[in-house]
């Protein structure tokens, strides 16, 4: 039997209602091994504001490089209490933030390993499919170098996934259009 | 939170299908506005599927509550409006149940209105009626929800624009890549040939597909009117040897 995906429609202006209550700002609580990061940034559509009506939401691996979920098979430790999901509104300016713990590397296809990374969808009014990308570290450049998928992204666009330094955290634009458009990943 | 263990059967996933051409819209859809200015101008990018997108965030029934389905049990008062069930099965491409996944529903109340700060369509709120629910797939992937039939409201996006009756779903599926939020509609709704969203899915059988079916079975006597909408999520690639009998 085969059957086609439903099609997929948007989240509309109205989404906090049905998704607010599973909002995930601490992606790692106590108790949740690994190096502490905090992200923040803004969502920025095509006339440079920001999207008031976004969502952000992420999953990864957890500092040992493992995923909470039955088909990760590696014999790795998995915390209890750790799920590995953030969902994150945007606010009023556009703006997200959110804290985790930087993930371990995991597999990748064909032996070797991923540069640590987030994998990330992001949602809104005026998208009729959510859109995926990935977020880098940029205290990993010889990992980053390796990295397969990073690897099929142009040079000059890779710095769009790799967020800045600034302060003790990281701050990682969003952009949806334009010079910094960020790069979005089809595996759709 | 601990969850449930998965009942399906372990896979050697290692690739889920592409999308039937013309079954997903495109984030450039002119027809509705509001994607010009937030739809990709560059190419994206090819990536293959590995252990993080065939992964994916497991939630289950111990993080919904009893009542969470009934939106109709929400505050003090019964809400406004005509009392509906809707149920469906959420399966995948290959047609196999998708069991013990989350499915987080809202929509607008009988008027038409959202209770949201943004939403100023001039319709009364419903004191009664918050417009969210959540449940869980059982074994062999079935939901069940019970609400008031949402009303249409106007927007902007064009002259006299209105929305056509309908429920937002949103669904986790067993990983990153079937992640999916999508819109029901009801059955004989006329706006629907006039909604970008609706028109948006080119493929006509996956259109129609979002339209919900009246259900007799569901309904309930002198209660409620019952509405199916199956919900199908991306597949695993099946190898030959699994096909084999």
């Amino acid at each position: 039997m085969s059957l086609f995906a439903t099609g997929s429609q948007t989240v509309g202006p109205y989404l906090h209602i049905g998704l607010d209550w599973l909002v995930t700002r601490d992606i790692a609580g106590k108790g949740i091994a690994g190096e502490r990061v905090t992200v923040q940034g803004r969502l920025i559509d095509g006339e440079g504001n920001g999207v008031n009506d976004g969502l952000v939401e992420i999953w990864q691996a957890n500092a040992a490089g493992k995923y909470a979920h039955p088909d990760d098979l590696q014999k790795k430790p998995l915390e209890k209490g750790w799920r590995g999901f953030g969902r994150i509104p945007t606010d009023a300016k556009g703006g997200f933030r959110f804290t985790t713990i930087k993930p371990g590397r995991v597999p990748a296809p064909g032996g070797g390993l991923q540069a640590p990374h987030l994998v990330v969808s992001v949602f809104m009014r005026g998208m009729l499919k959510q859109l995926a990308t990935r977020l880098y570290f940029p205290d990993e450049a010889a990992a980053n170098a390796q990295d397969p998928v990073l690897k099929l992204v142009p040079p000059a666009r890779r710095a769009t996934m790799i967020p800045r330094r600034k302060g003790k955290g990281l701050e990682w634009d969003i952009v949806l259009q334009g010079k910094n458009e960020t790069v979005f990943l089809d595996y759709f | 939170m601990r969850n449930r263990p998965s009942s399906r059967t372990p896979s050697k996933t290692t690739a889920y299908r592409r999308f039937h051409p013309g079954t997903q819209p495109a984030y450039n859809y002119p027809p509705y506005a509001s994607t010009q200015k937030r739809c990709p101008t560059q190419p994206l990018v090819i990536a293959p599927q590995t252990l993080s997108e065939i992964t994916g965030p497991v939630f289950g029934w111990d993080d919904v509550k009893p009542g969470d389905h009934d939106l109709t049990r929400q505050h003090r008062g019964e809400p406004i409006g005509e009392r509906i069930v809707v149920t469906g099965r959420v399966l995948d491409e290959n047609g196999r149940a998708v069991p013990n996944t989350l499915v987080e529903v809202w929509q607008a109340n009988a008027a038409g209105r959202y209770p949201h700060r943004t939403d100023q369509h001039n319709a009364p709120i419903d004191p009664n009626f918050s417009g969210a629910g959540r449940t869980c797939t059982d074994a062999e992937g079935r939901y069940r929800f019970v609400t008031i039939r949402p009303g249409e409201y106007p927007w902007r996006n064009h002259y006299n624009a209105w929305r056509p009756a309908h429920i937002h779903f949103s669904l986790f599926g067993q990983a990153f890549l079937t992640r999916m939020v999508t819109q029901m509609y009801f059955p004989g709704d006329p706006l629907l040939p006039y909604d970008p969203m609706f028109t948006c899915i080119e493929n006509e059988a996956a259109r129609n597909r979002l339209v919900s079916v009246f259900d007799w079975e569901s309904t309930i006597p002198e209660q409620a009117l019952g509405y199916r909408f199956d919900i199908v999520l991306r597949g695993a690639e099946e190898t030959p040897l699994e096909k084999m009998p």
